[in-house]
């Protein structure tokens, strides 16, 4: 196990952790601009809203576009969700859970050269299909993934 | 990777070679250069026993009345045993009274031992591989937290395994085991259990094993769903999954390192193995357990990098794998497969395995022996929607706790007992020996009761095997209900009946059951409010199961 990263982040402050990252050239200051954040898509309440909001042509399910997730989630509050898209010239990555009263998640901004392999954790109050859209050459490519909660118990 | 196929004519090897003759049944020729030995899900059956296989096994989706989903005279069928044998006894509930007494118990460590010296010395450089679910399921298991098992294990010369239950027992001990007890001696292998933070791995994946002069790997895959399926509580920094991606990574490595052979040592159940097996490439065989399949045949499997063989060994001790393959050129030319059932009648104990039992059980021999009633009729456990067994302890919450309704777990180990047998503690414990035996009341809305049967129901029986947890529905005590077992999710339960009339969804009802997978539930061990139900009956006349009605399965291959 790499316990020297995990004491690290245990131990570092996120403020400690963004000044490092900023000393080291992982990120700029201007990273962080507010006005990178798609405050209608977040706010949207449905998927379709969120998705209408999102994109303006029509999204394509692609095999290049590979969820990571588990079927069934171990612990709602906290589901690993990754994306994988094997495309050319990926510009951003959208997750949304359909059935949260919030369904986007995430938007990633995947500047060129920048290897399109995301993840991050959503919360999921029940089984629902996450979808993810992918901006690349200018078009929509989508995936579907349906993730389990279930209140567990009885196996075996 | 497999290159037999056709050219050998495969998979007609086995096929009709199902001993009709118990004499015959432990000649099995050596063959080949590379052999592996498997044993699965044993439960922590020290001694032998009877346990009945399922009559009632549905499939779902593409798995329906496909291998494992034949019981019964399908399964004689579809495998070409003969009707009354010693095979047909070992891998169905035909006539199941009558042929226990006949062929008598099976299993048991010190029957195990003899069979695998036997095969240990036609086979030079065997290893034997434990599918996991060593370490519980027996009082003595519960009571010395698995070290019963772990010294029986290290005995019996297991070389590599992987586990579910054993998790159970939390993290901490299963460390210490690890690092103590099995350290130098048996490689506890999970490829698929990653620490939540970064998911790195917390288990070695893979073994590489040169054996006869070819390099075989083992992969270690523990139960995907443990932290679902039983307490997150036990394992609160390991996440688990069957983790496909991971899985290609660790067959390529071991591609690339020179292994000739490469084996998954597989908790993921036979469904689950199956539908694997079609999209990971380079695995020759997947040795399963977790659904207690006996299967008597090594199914192939079709996939981008050829054909993987797929196995599961059944459970309770009551089976061995036993694995050839002839390795020739780097390259494996042919295999062969049996699924040897143990039966103590005709193999004698190993005297020192029996004098290592003898001595782990000494310390608890009276506590175990205490007498709790008879039984009339013939008590087990598996099937898809109840068991006698399971129907005495859904009685016995109900009575005990006066319940309107009470659920217990759909639990697939604990052996059988026969007409006429006296229910001991040890009996008792072997049904319900669980590191949350809580028993919990509730009150449950109609509404509650009808979610908490169908999210059961889809563990069991979503079209899809990596949605399924394994483990049989719920059992259920005081309501009746009707299941569609193809219905989509959400909608096979209906007529939900109490006493015979319809609940209601926002009427409240009084729930009683058993281990409870939230850290704060407190309730009395399972097994003492059997205990307690059971004294007082004295005697258990016939048990009659509560089952659903079930709608949509009539020609099903895999029912009574």
């Amino acid at each position: 196990m790499d316990l020297e990263r995990r004491t690290f982040v245990r131990t570092a402050g996120s403020a400690g952790i963004l000044a490092f990252l900023v000393a080291r050239g992982f990120l700029t200051v201007g990273d962080a601009r507010a006005d990178l954040w798609n405050k209608p898509a977040f706010d949207a309440e449905s998927l379709e809203d969120a998705i209408d909001i999102l994109v303006n042509s029509p999204a394509a399910e692609s095999p290049e576009v590979v969820i990571v997730a588990p079927e069934i989630a171990e612990n709602g509050a906290v589901v690993p969700v990754g994306v994988v898209a094997k495309l050319d010239g990926v510009e951003s990555i959208a997750i949304l859970c359909e059935k949260n009263p919030h369904p986007l998640a995430a938007i990633y901004e995947i500047p060129p050269g920048t290897l399109a392999d995301v993840k991050t954790r959503v919360k999921m109050a029940e089984t629902s299909h996450v979808v993810v859209l992918v901006k690349a050459g200018g078009r929509i490519h989508m995936a579907r993934k349906e993730i389990k909660v279930t209140r567990g118990g009885c196996g075996g | 990777m497999l290159a037999f196929g056709a050219a050998t004519g495969m998979p007609l090897d086995g096929r009709g070679a199902h001993a009709g003759d118990p004499d015959a049944l432990y000649d099995v020729a050596p063959f080949g250069n590379v052999s592996l030995l498997h044993f699965t899900d044993c439960h922590a059956q020290l001694l032998p026993l009877y346990y009945r296989e399922p009559d009632v096994n549905i499939g779902a989706g593409a798995a329906n009345a496909r291998v494992p989903h034949v019981t019964r005279e399908a399964l004689l069928r579809h495998f070409g045993i003969a009707p009354g044998s010693v095979s047909a006894h070992a891998f169905t509930s035909l006539n199941y009274e009558e042929a226990a007494r006949r062929y008598g118990k099976a299993g048991g460590f010190a029957h195990l031992a003899t069979l695998v010296k036997r095969l240990r010395a036609s086979r030079p450089g065997a290893l034997l591989l434990d599918g996991g679910d060593t370490w519980q399921g027996s009082a003595t298991a519960l009571w010395t937290r698995g070290q019963d098992m772990v010294d029986v294990s290290v005995a019996l010369g297991v070389d590599v395994m992987t586990g579910h239950w054993e998790f159970t027992y939390g993290t901490r001990r299963l460390t210490e085991i690890i690092e103590g007890d099995l350290k130098g001696r048996i490689d506890f292998l999970a490829q698929n259990v990653r620490t939540v933070d970064f998911e790195d791995p917390v288990f070695p994946g893979t073994v590489v094993r040169e054996l006869n002069g070819v390099l075989v790997a083992i992969i270690g895959q523990a139960f995907p769903y443990t932290p679902i399926a039983n307490p997150r509580y036990f394992t609160p920094n390991w996440s688990f999954g069957i983790r496909e991606r991971e899985l290609q990574i660790s067959i390529d490595r071991a591609r690339d390192e020179g292994a000739r052979v490469v084996v998954l040592l597989s908790h993921n159940g036979m469904d689950v193995d199956l539908k694997l097996a079609s999209r990971v490439r380079g695995i020759d065989a997947i040795l399963g357990g977790h659904t207690h399949d006996g299967v008597p045949e090594a199914i192939p499997v079709s996939n981008a990098g050829g054909t993987t063989l797929v196995t599961n060994a059944g459970s309770n001790g009551k089976f061995l794998g036993v694995l050839d393959f002839d390795v020739r050129l780097g390259r494996i030319t042919d295999f062969r497969y049996r699924l040897l059932p143990v039966f103590s009648n005709l193999l004698p104990a190993d005297r020192e395995m029996s004098a290592l039992i003898e001595r782990v059980r000494r310390p608890f021999a009276q506590r175990l022996a205490e007498p709790l009633a008879t039984t009339e009729g013939l008590l087990y456990r598996r099937g898809n929607f109840n068991g006698t067994f399971d129907q005495v302890i859904l009685d016995a919450l109900i009575d005990v706790n006066d319940a309107q309704i009470a659920f217990s777990p759909g639990f697939r180990w604990g052996p059988s007992l026969l007409p006429g047998h006296v229910i001991t503690r040890e009996d008792v414990m072997n049904q319900t020996a669980i590191t949350y035996p809580a028993v919990t009341v509730n009150e449950f809305s109609g509404e509650q009761i009808k979610s908490i049967l169908e999210d059961v129901c889809d563990n069991l029986f979503n079209p899809d095997p990596y949605y399924q947890q394994g483990g049989d529905m719920v059992r259920v005590g005081g309501l009746t209900y009707a299941c569609a077992p193809h219905a989509p999710m959400g909608s096979r339960i209906s007529d939900m009946r109490l006493d015979g009339r319809r609940m209601d969804a926002g009427k409240t009802y009084k729930v009683a059951g058993w281990a409870p997978v939230a850290e704060n539930a407190r309730g009395e061990p399972i097994w003492e409010v059997v205990e307690t139900w059971l004294r007082d009956q004295g005697q258990i006349g016939p048990v009659s199961t509560n089952e659903p009605r079930l709608i949509g399965v009539a020609e099903d291959p895999g029912i009574k």
